[in-house]
């Protein structure tokens, strides 16, 4: 059986800060890291491969310094990795991601996908389904357990707003991921030589056989228009004074509000 | 297209550096350059002081489609358990705007569920509803729902789709944009037409949700995004509104997975968080997990619910189902009381459409005061408790 994991590297967010100044973000010092949701993902397959002796092969599109991420992949037991990197796959929305991530894919062989829900820098849970639909296979989107697996077959819980669903799929298919799933391991020491040592293989536009229009900017239908920060209430009411009169006027604002 | 620096009229000041959200420019020799991480965002272009940073279009760019044969706003109004659920009224009361500001009709596409939901779409501001009521749609998969609104899309060509960013419409929408050849913006929290192109603007968070962006589609159809619940507002609810149910058959359709079993699981602080008139929400600024406590207090007393900040749930204070955000729930209560949360857009988008917001921060400058109606500059160990003292007094 052959898996494939698709990993993004993205900047931690949770350390991006807005300067007020210039409303623009603040990068600087910010690491990048495997997104949190496809560690979860990559420790599903090697769940997979322990108890089928599954190949596991991670996957990852981006520039040249997304190897380090790979890395990572590696030593926590990944057997083989790819890095899709070409200056052509530049400024790629959800659209253009996927159709890359699909023409590299078919190059490998799959049985089983396993992606993130989302990445948390774009949020936006489109790139799985899309390289699913790109492939014709079915997917299941946001999987909390993986109840059964066998050649053909797989059973797994999927997350819904008031509980769950119990859905089954022939395989191949594509599989989304939430962080219930599982807890991601450490990487091993053995894994970390491995990691050290290993060839990364490159697969450029070329290699996965995309055409220009299909990738990149180019292939993108969405474009950036601008980006902005929030705009501010214009009739905020600051209460100041000492705690007691603090507390005081925003009892005095709560009645008003008819809230005690 | 590429953004290039003109080297004649850079200084090299580094106000671009300081601006790009991918660190990509640097100075090199006294003059920016721009590297390969740059994702076209053209954030450096608006901060460049000398006009320096431009963008230039290369051999095969698109430039223009002919786009004039879609017409019409679609919304798919989803439908659990055979009842369409309360983000398609929303998406509604948001399409309805926009059909009439494009001089347009509204749709609605139905899968599942039946004749009389097909007919409250209508009045709830629809002039045409699709609707499908084979068994194929009854338990959600997603290949049955993306191939049959791909088919219908084929079929009448709308300008624009809307859903709800929920977990069926997330799942299976990026399949039809993916068949389609079109864009898809997840989660807008506005929506607006341009004025003079008639596209659609999209604004969403970006970035972990620390900004806001404004996505187009400028050459693709149908421009298609997804909306969270409790984002846009109802429209007017209309019991003579008049309008046609068009039948559609579900002949051909098929899919590989299978819904076996559905198991309701209604976690009862999800529901009261969405539900609740007033929401008592506390972030990183508690610096604890005991400052939860303190505000399950004062939630009580109020007659509310607990939320969080993602912070406050990463520091594993509180639990998931707490949190109010882009990765969270989105809420709109009464009243929302936020407690040591510093306002990060990821968090923002979450909750700024709560009718009354109360910042209580340390720090001045916390972007929380930007969407508040009431600030209070002060630690929320001494204001908090001092509240919960004088509510119970009060009570007494």
């Amino acid at each position: 059986m052959n898996i494939i994991v698709c990993v993004k590297q993205v900047p931690d967010t949770s350390e991006v800060r807005i300067n007020p100044e210039t409303n623009t973000l603040v990068r600087e010092g910010v690491p990048s890291i495997i997104n949190p949701y496809d560690l979860h993902a990559l420790e599903a397959a090697l769940l997979i491969k322990e108890k089928t002796g599954a190949k596991v092969t991670v996957i990852t599109m981006g520039p040249p310094q997304a190897e380090d991420a790979l890395r990572e992949a590696i030593s926590m037991g990944a057997d083989d990795v790819r890095l899709i990197s070409d200056r052509a796959f530049a400024g790629a929305d959800t659209w253009a991601t996927s159709h890359a991530l699909y023409k590299a894919i078919e190059k490998l062989g799959y049985d089983i996908i396993l992606c993130g829900k989302q990445a948390i820098d774009g949020d936006t849970a489109q790139v799985g389904p899309e390289v699913a639909e790109f492939l014709n296979i079915p997917h299941i989107a946001y999987i909390r357990k993986i109840e059964d697996v066998s050649d053909k077959a797989i059973k797994v819980q999927r997350l819904m707003d008031d509980g769950y669903d119990v859905v089954e799929s022939s395989l191949p298919v594509l599989l989304t991921v939430v962080k219930e799933l599982n807890t991601p391991r450490f990487p091993s020491l053995k894994g970390k030589m491995a990691a050290k040592k290993a060839v990364i293989t490159k697969m450029d536009m070329n290699d996965i056989g995309a055409e220009a229009g299909n990738v990149g900017l180019k292939g993108s239908p969405t474009q950036v228009k601008n980006i902005f920060a929030p705009q501010s209430k214009a009739d905020r009411k600051m209460i100041e004074g000492s705690v007691e009169d603090q507390v005081e006027a925003l009892i005095r604002e709560l009645r008003g509000l008819k809230c005690v | 297209m590429r953004i290039v620096v003109n080297i004649e009229r850079c200084t090299g000041c580094g106000q671009c550096v300081e601006s790009c959200p991918f660190t990509s420019i640097e100075i090199k020799d006294g003059k920016a350059f721009i590297n390969e991480y740059c994702q076209l965002c053209r954030a450096c272009m608006s901060v460049c002081p000398e006009g320096a940073i431009i963008e230039i279009m290369e051999e095969g760019d698109v430039v223009e489609a002919d786009l004039s044969a879609y017409k019409g706003v679609w919304v798919f109004a989803e439908q659990r358990d055979g009842m369409v659920v309360s983000v398609a009224y929303e998406l509604l009361g948001a399409g309805r705007r926009l059909a009439d500001e494009l001089k347009t009709e509204l749709s609605a596409v139905l899968l599942g569920s039946s004749e009389d939901q097909a007919k409250e779409l209508i009045k709830w501001g629809a002039d045409r509803v699709y609707h499908c009521n084979d068994a194929i749609f009854d338990k959600f998969n997603d290949e049955p729902y993306s191939q049959m609104l791909v088919n219908l899309i084929k079929t009448h060509k709308p300008e624009i789709v809307l859903a709800g960013a929920t977990p069926i419409g997330r799942s299976f929408i990026p399949r039809v944009a993916a068949k389609v050849r079109t864009g898809l913006t997840a989660d807008c929290t506005a929506l607006e037409i341009d004025k003079d192109s008639g596209n659609l603007l999209q604004i969403r968070p970006a970035f972990g949700g620390n900004i806001m962006a404004t996505i187009l589609c400028p050459n693709h159809r149908p421009q298609i995004a997804t909306v969270r619940p409790r984002v846009m507002k109802r429209g007017e609810y209309n019991a003579s509104r008049k309008g046609e149910v068009v039948p559609v058959s579900a002949s051909g359709i098929t899919g590989r997975t299978k819904v076996i079993d559905t198991i309701k699981e209604a976690s009862e602080c999800m529901v009261n968080l969405q539900e609740a008139e007033v929401i008592v929400a506390g972030g990183r600024g508690l610096s604890k997990p005991e400052g939860f406590k303190m505000l399950e207090e004062l939630a009580e007393l109020l007659g509310g619910a607990v939320g969080a900040s993602r912070a406050a749930v990463d520091e594993g204070w509180v639990a998931y189902s707490h949190q109010v955000g882009q990765t969270g729930k989105t809420v709109c209560p009464k009243i929302y009381i936020a407690c040591g949360i510093s306002g990060a857009v990821q968090h923002l988008v979450g909750m700024q459409s709560s009718d009354i917001i109360i910042a209580i921060n340390k720090n001045p400058e916390a972007p929380i005061f930007n969407v508040a109606t009431y600030g209070i500059v002060g630690d929320v160990y001494e204001i908090v408790p001092l509240l919960i003292k004088k509510l119970k007094e009060a009570k007494a």
